[in-house]
């Protein structure tokens, strides 16, 4: 058969969400960022919610979300995210609110807010890209770079005796009362990506039936910032994100499962 | 049995060569061209398109949304 007689509208099975707009992402080629945006507004699109749905921009790679989710977003300083979606939930409570947030917004300059929205248990939907790294700046150390890690501040690997441990934002969230469901997913395969959008969903429910904060960190991959090519970059992360990062469900309604 | 065929169309202009589809294709479908696009980067095309079972594991993995996916069923 032709693949011109295949390629036909009818026949179309998977496309682009158009609740992603057509400007270019500025990431890096195989940076996980593109993947969560687009399955977030998968699940938005899907749950028919994109006119009560406003997002909360980081500062960070993705700090131009605003201009690939093609939904009402704003831009927080930097860490401040949670803060401005709990005024934003609070003053529009039957808007959908979410936050989306790498690690060195979330875990280092926004660990306060992100602590205190958690334990105040906003009714939101926090998403946290972690790749362990500050993947705009140029590559610097991160909360969540790993024992050993080499970035551009720590040019010889993370030394734990003068630099600290990473910092488990997830499980420590988990812990919080306030928190109603905590996972960790990854986008790198196709797997993955699947399984990470039914947590995205189940989050959204979750803000739907107004039980609580939902949290989801994706583990993800810097290619540019841990210099390697896009593919080994997703098998290095496999290799040594994972053990330290684990996979899973760590809290689900409201119970620790973990 | 009902066979199934498969074909994905690629937003040449817009893909960054990232190979992160390649892995993903359980028929070993794609393959980075050696041509570039606009912006320099070997862009994903379809080397063994009869091979193409339309499961979208690329499209769902392309970080950058540029993959379209169709599938038919022929008797």
């Amino acid at each position: 058969m032709d693949i011109k007689e295949i390629i036909k509208p009818e026949n179309l099975v998977y496309k682009k969400t158009e609740l992603m707009t057509d400007a270019p992402l500025s990431y890096c080629p195989g940076c996980g960022h593109g993947t969560a945006h687009r399955i977030t507004m998968e699940v938005v699109e899907e749950m028919g919610i994109w006119e009560d749905t406003i997002g909360v921009a980081p500062v960070g790679c993705s700090v131009l979300a605003y201009d690939f989710m093609n939904i009402d977003m704003t831009q927080a300083a930097h860490g401040r995210a949670p803060a401005v979606a709990t005024g934003i939930k609070r003053v529009w409570p039957e808007k959908y609110v979410f936050t989306y947030q790498g690690d060195g917004d979330l875990a280092a300059i926004g660990g306060n807010e992100t602590l205190h929205a958690c334990n105040r248990g906003e009714n939101i939907v926090i998403i946290f890209i972690n790749n362990g790294i500050y993947g705009m700046t140029g590559g610097q150390m991160a909360p969540t770079t790993l024992p050993g890690m080499k970035s551009s501040t720590s040019p010889y690997g993370r030394v734990i005796e003068t630099m600290g441990h990473p910092l488990k934002m997830t499980e420590l969230i988990a812990q919080l009362p306030g928190t109603y469901f905590v996972t960790r997913q990854a986008v790198h395969t196709a797997a993955a990506v699947r399984k990470t959008k039914k947590a995205i969903r189940k989050a959204f429910e979750i803000q739907k039936e107004k039980k609580g904060l939902a949290f989801i960190e994706i583990v993800s991959n810097c290619n540019s910032g841990w210099k390697m090519n896009p593919v080994d970059a997703n098998n290095w992360m496999v290799d040594n994100m994972f053990p330290y990062f684990p996979l899973g469900d760590i809290k689900v309604d409201g119970e620790l499962v973990k | 049995m009902a066979k199934i065929i498969g074909a994905i169309e690629v937003d040449v202009e817009k893909c960054k060569g990232c190979g992160v589809c390649i892995p993903a294709c359980p028929t070993d479908v794609i393959l980075l061209a050696k041509k570039v696009n606009g912006k320099g980067y070997h862009y994903a095309y379809m080397e063994n398109p009869e091979a193409c079972i339309g499961c979208t594991n690329c499209a769902v993995v392309c970080p950058d949304g540029v993959i379209s996916v169709y599938k038919v069923k022929v008797a």
